[in-house]
């Protein structure tokens, strides 16, 4: 009797499950087979045999280690300073009242609404050869030259990149310092800590898994960071990205820039494991 | 409460002396505060002794955590000045006034273990390790939590918690001690033992000054030497805990403080050499207490629930006749609410020889030493 009850119900077919196909078909379309065709590349020649002769050449060349020391360096720089600058607005906004912090915190909120290379050509304009510091520095002092060239170096792409990504640090922290528990400030300042003590140890400590958080996009996204370089065009400065975009198209050696494009995608991907672990670990 | 409140530079040293403590006075000298220009406690007068527990009670919107926060430095007075132990803070930052605070949601550091939640003060105040250890480990055993010393708050109940912060701010010997609301988010039995314990840690710190700021008439009555009750950001009435439950100043206090019964009198006649005065309550004459009363004043007789029998005897001599509205049985005790000409009688008796029933008539007795007379314009 209960068999037969259940049976009608047993072989109905759950067409809720069924829902999860169109985003793995979007997925799969859109990411996965891109993704194998360039791993596909990568690894097999011309005559569409497996070698991995080029792809040895490619990730034992100067160029390629040069790019994956910049990348390194440059990324790893900006999130430092994305943080210090993020951190130092989001304190400064969040405890220290002041008329307009509301209206200071989304005019930095559209930066991240902005193409990253408008940064770059305001950049250009204040700090290039022939922007408004060089410019004022050359009359001020009677110069032959503009003696301004940091903009074209490394420290140039650092600085933009420290612009642009500085929100991405600063909208969690600010979230995360909204919900710290004011009594714990009240209470340490009455206990005797001044400002630095109670920044250390009460609220950064809360404040850690949103600084983890917006430091671990901040640092994926410089890595992968293509606007800014190329506007920037700083000599010497070839980040991986800049490095695929030249083999691409410029040398038109595809596989060369596929076997970089799995680097940075490992790259990415486990910076991104990093972040997930870092977050389950600290509760973000 | 912002970083620019302790960031200024007017800092005292927070050195061995006040490490040491001392229990020192809270004077509030015509203390007003406002925000946007809405003034949110009106100029207050009022000190508090050393070693003296004064609670602040009131209703919502009184002003008293607001007198509170002035005392910590986390709102700036208006007008007038805050002194501690005679030293003028009013334009100290928190940090530098030697106070600690307990709040209600306990604001342990979540991150910290029990030992450093204790021990953040002194670290803060530059004690030497060794008096960090010995002050920890005393304050621990004070509050009952020393096997608790390597959990985190999240690891302890909410009595557990509300004790740490009682040792943390007991570690650092304050001048004061400010208890914000600290027992309003326990349950109503580990609040009660958490009274005593208040009680106690005060009875063996009889040098500590606390203020203490709550909604709950009982924590006051049980805890306080003195009360001062706030009413719409002023004092209302002030005055040590017994004398002011006995004879409240005014209608508000008498409410407030204990639903005391208010019964509109006449004065018959004016008070005799013993400060006793004829009153008239609609048909009933009553004999009451009331010092300086003169004949014909209209008064406000206040009597308090549990001080009204149902049986006459030698003390209890004052009859009121009323009509029994409501009866409520709460075990150990029944609740009565009778009319008596218009006005609501409140009746609590621990035992009645035979329960009456509603709508029948209700004789209530009363000594007059029971019984005090307010001014009716009064109010606050």
């Amino acid at each position: 009797m209960s068999d037969a009850a259940a049976s009608p119900r047993g072989t109905r077919v759950d067409l809720g499950a069924l829902w999860v196909a169109p985003p793995l078909i979007a997925l799969a379309v859109l990411f996965l087979y891109p993704l194998t065709l360039i791993a596909h590349a990568a690894v097999y020649d011309a005559n569409d045999a497996l070698n991995f002769a080029a792809a040895w050449a490619t990730l034992g060349s100067r160029a390629f280690l040069n790019a994956l020391i910049n990348t390194a360096e440059i990324a790893l720089a900006a999130t430092a300073g994305s943080l210090a600058l993020g951190l130092t607005l989001a304190l400064i906004i969040a405890f220290v009242p002041f008329p307009g912090a509301t209206f200071v915190a989304r005019l930095i909120d559209t930066f991240i609404a902005l193409p990253t290379f408008l940064a770059t050509l305001a950049f250009t304009f204040l700090y290039g050869s022939a922007g408004v510091l060089n410019g004022a520095l050359t009359q001020a002092f009677h110069l032959g030259d503009p003696p301004v060239h940091f903009l074209y170096s490394a420290w140039g792409v650092i600085l933009a990149e420290m612009t642009v990504y500085s929100p991405f640090v600063l909208r969690p922290l600010l979230a995360a310092f909204s919900l710290v528990d004011r009594g714990q400030i009240e209470v340490a300042s009455l206990l005797g800590a001044r400002s630095w003590r109670i920044v250390r140890q009460v609220i950064l400590p809360a404040a850690l898994p949103a600084a983890i958080a917006g430091g671990s996009l901040c640092l994926l996204l410089t890595v992968n960071e293509f606007g800014i370089v190329l506007f920037i065009g700083a000599k010497g400065v070839i980040t991986l990205p800049l490095l695929i975009y030249d083999k691409a198209i410029q040398e038109s050696d595809y596989q060369a820039a596929c076997v970089i494009a799995m680097i940075n995608v490992a790259l990415s991907l486990g910076l991104f494991g990093l972040y997930r672990a870092a977050a389950r670990r600290l509760g973000a | 409460m912002t970083l620019a409140a302790f960031v200024d530079e007017a800092a005292i040293a927070s050195g061995a002396a006040e490490l040491r403590g001392a229990a020192s006075t809270v004077a509030f000298d015509r203390v007003s505060v406002a925000y946007r220009g809405a003034v949110v406690l009106k100029p207050l007068t009022l000190e508090v002794a050393a070693g003296e527990i004064l609670a602040m009670i009131g209703p919502s919107g009184s002003g008293k955590t607001t007198a509170l926060r002035a005392v910590a430095g986390f709102v700036r007075p208006a007008s007038g000045r805050i002194r501690i132990g005679g030293v003028d803070v009013t334009d100290q930052p928190p940090y530098a006034r030697g106070l600690a605070m307990v709040v209600q949601n306990y604001a342990l550091f979540p991150h910290m273990r029990v030992f450093d939640n204790v021990a953040f003060g002194l670290h803060a105040r530059g004690a030497p390790k060794s008096l960090i250890e010995e002050r920890v480990a005393e304050a621990l055993k004070v509050v009952g939590m020393t096997q608790y010393v390597r959990r985190y708050p999240r690891e302890l109940s909410g009595g557990q918690q509300q004790r740490i912060a009682i040792a943390r701010a007991h570690a650092v010997r304050p001048k004061v001690l400010l208890l914000d609301e600290p027992l309003s988010a326990l349950d109503a039995q580990i609040r009660r033992s958490m009274v005593e314990e208040i009680a106690r840690l005060h009875a063996e710190l009889p040098g500590l000054t606390i203020l203490y700021v709550t909604h709950d008439q009982s924590e006051a009555l049980t805890l306080a030497d003195r009360i001062a009750i706030l009413k719409d950001g002023a004092l209302s009435a002030v005055g040590r805990t017994g004398d002011l439950y006995r004879r409240p100043p005014n209608r508000f206090s008498a409410e407030f403080l204990g639903r005391a019964n208010l019964v509109p009198v006449v004065v018959e006649s004016d008070a005799d050499a013993s400060g006793l005065v004829a009153v008239r309550a609609g048909g009933e004459r009553l004999i009451v207490s009331g010092a300086d009363e003169r004949a014909g004043a209209s008064r406000l007789l206040c009597v308090r629930p549990q001080n009204l029998t149902l049986a006459p005897d030698d003390g209890h001599t004052n009859r009121l006749a009323g009509t029994l509205r409501e009866i409520h049985w709460q075990g150990e005790l029944t609740h009565l609410v009778a009319e008596v000409g218009g006005a609501l009688m409140r009746v609590v008796a621990t035992k009645l020889p035979t329960t009456p029933t509603r709508g029948e008539r209700l004789d209530m007795f009363f000594s007059p030493d029971d019984a005090s007379l307010i001014a009716e314009e009064a109010d606050v």
